[in-house]
């Protein structure tokens, strides 16, 4: 048990929530990132999903890591990846239609989401599969704490509710407060994430830019 | 015609795959430090946009929606192999990314030199699934529609990032908030580029 649970991996898990977040620090999966933070609902379906992909595709991309050859390695992973966003697909619209409908081509740009491609690139392709998993694990609730946090802002003032109820009282609306339209709007998306990576900077000093 | 052409514009200004729908975000905030690379990436998307589009166009109609596969015999009229397009499309964005790679090299080694490294990234830019997929959404009539949806959308996405690689040569002598430097005041930038490709919104051609 000690083993499952040492001290590396518990750096390869707590690092894409700050210090190595996939989003603010390294960059990777904004396409989706900022399209589906609107509502909170989706961003949270979104978030759940890709980090359930990334644990399962570096899994088994580490596991395979040995047997694929170098020069057909991405469409392999390709491969798996989209064999694994197919599923997931299928099961959002079996199980959560409407959010699947909201989500429309964005669950199936996962498979170009560079956070899979570069997790399997950089880390499941060198290391065993029990890390392999928990760093996917860390990389998808990094990305998914950030979409959490945009989508939360985004849709309480831009529409004044959470989760479609409305937190904003009325006596607010009577005394002159309006919504923001633009926080519906991308742009705001795009505000939003320079903010949070703003603020992770300005705790972390080590990750600001020369 | 008519609609191929205002397929064509707002694909380019309307629906901008970067401003309206954040695709290829990733290799857009990563290539666009300077105009030449940026050019030379926003070429190479139009280019294997323009070929994976028509190609995965004809493979959903006749080949994975519903009673699509008819014409190779009656019987399989009510076959949905819809399930199968993620694995489809991205295998023909792969395989056609690989090609294109190969005809580059060979032919034109000049434009080879200066694409080399983006070629295959490329099959992983999110662009060129996104156009896939939204295509299969939008249903076009004929390939013509899918095919100047493909161009258009390539273009816009080659006029954000050479914008945007424009502003951040000129931003790089300017003294920024340390905190926001980079990465921060890059995504400010593309927020107000897109506010300003917002005003588009209202066209109708």
């Amino acid at each position: 048990m000690s083993k499952l649970f040492s001290d590396r991996i518990k750096k390869v898990f707590m690092g894409p929530l700050s210090q190595d977040n996939p989003i603010t620090v390294q960059v990777l999966g904004i396409c989706s990132a900022l399209a589906v933070t609107a509502k909170l609902e989706p961003a949270i379906v979104m978030g759940l999903s890709v980090t359930i992909i990334v644990a399962f595709s570096n899994t088994i991309i580490s596991v395979l890591r040995n047997m694929i050859p170098n020069r057909i390695r991405i469409i392999v992973q390709l491969v798996v990846i989209a064999a694994l966003v197919t599923v997931v697909n299928e099961i959002l619209k079996a199980y959560a239609y409407d959010v699947s409908v909201q989500l429309s081509v964005y669950t199936g740009l996962i498979i170009t989401n560079c956070i899979l491609m570069g997790r399997l690139e950089a880390f499941a392709m060198a290391n065993k599969p029990w890390e392999s998993f928990v760093d996917g694990i860390g990389n998808g609730l990094g990305y998914a704490w950030i979409l959490v946090a945009v989508a939360f802002f985004r849709e309480l003032l831009g529409a004044g509710t959470l989760f479609g109820f409305k937190v904003i009282p009325q006596s607010f609306y009577d005394a002159g407060y309006v919504n923001n339209g633009l926080m519906v709007m991308p742009p705001m998306a795009l505000i939003l994430v320079a903010v949070i990576i703003w603020v992770h900077r300005s705790v972390n000093k080590d990750l600001q830019e020369k | 015609m008519e609609n191929i052409a205002s397929i064509f514009v707002k694909s380019i200004f309307v629906d901008n795959m970067i401003f309206a729908f954040f695709l290829g975000m990733c290799s857009y905030l990563a290539v666009s430090k300077n105009v030449k690379t940026s050019m030379g990436l926003g070429l190479a998307v139009i280019f294997v946009l323009g070929i994976t589009l028509p190609v995965n166009y004809l493979l959903e109609n006749y080949v994975l929606k519903e009673g699509a596969l008819k014409w190779l015999s009656p019987s399989l009229a009510s076959l949905d192999l819809s399930y199968l397009a993620f694995i489809l499309f991205i295998a023909v964005i792969a395989a056609i990314t690989q090609l294109v790679e190969m005809a580059v090299e060979k032919f034109t080694p000049s434009l080879y030199a200066s694409l080399g490294i983006f070629l295959p990234l490329i099959a992983v830019n999110c662009a060129i699934m996104g156009g896939s997929l939204f295509m299969q959404q939008r249903q076009f009539v004929n390939i013509g529609e899918a095919t100047s949806y493909a161009f258009g959308s390539g273009v816009g996405w080659l006029l954000a990032i050479v914008g945007l690689a424009a502003i951040r040569e000129k931003m790089a002598y300017s003294d920024v908030f340390p905190p926001l430097r980079g990465l921060g005041i890059t995504f400010i930038t593309v927020a107000l580029m897109a506010m300003a490709f917002m005003s588009f919104s209202g066209l109708k051609i």
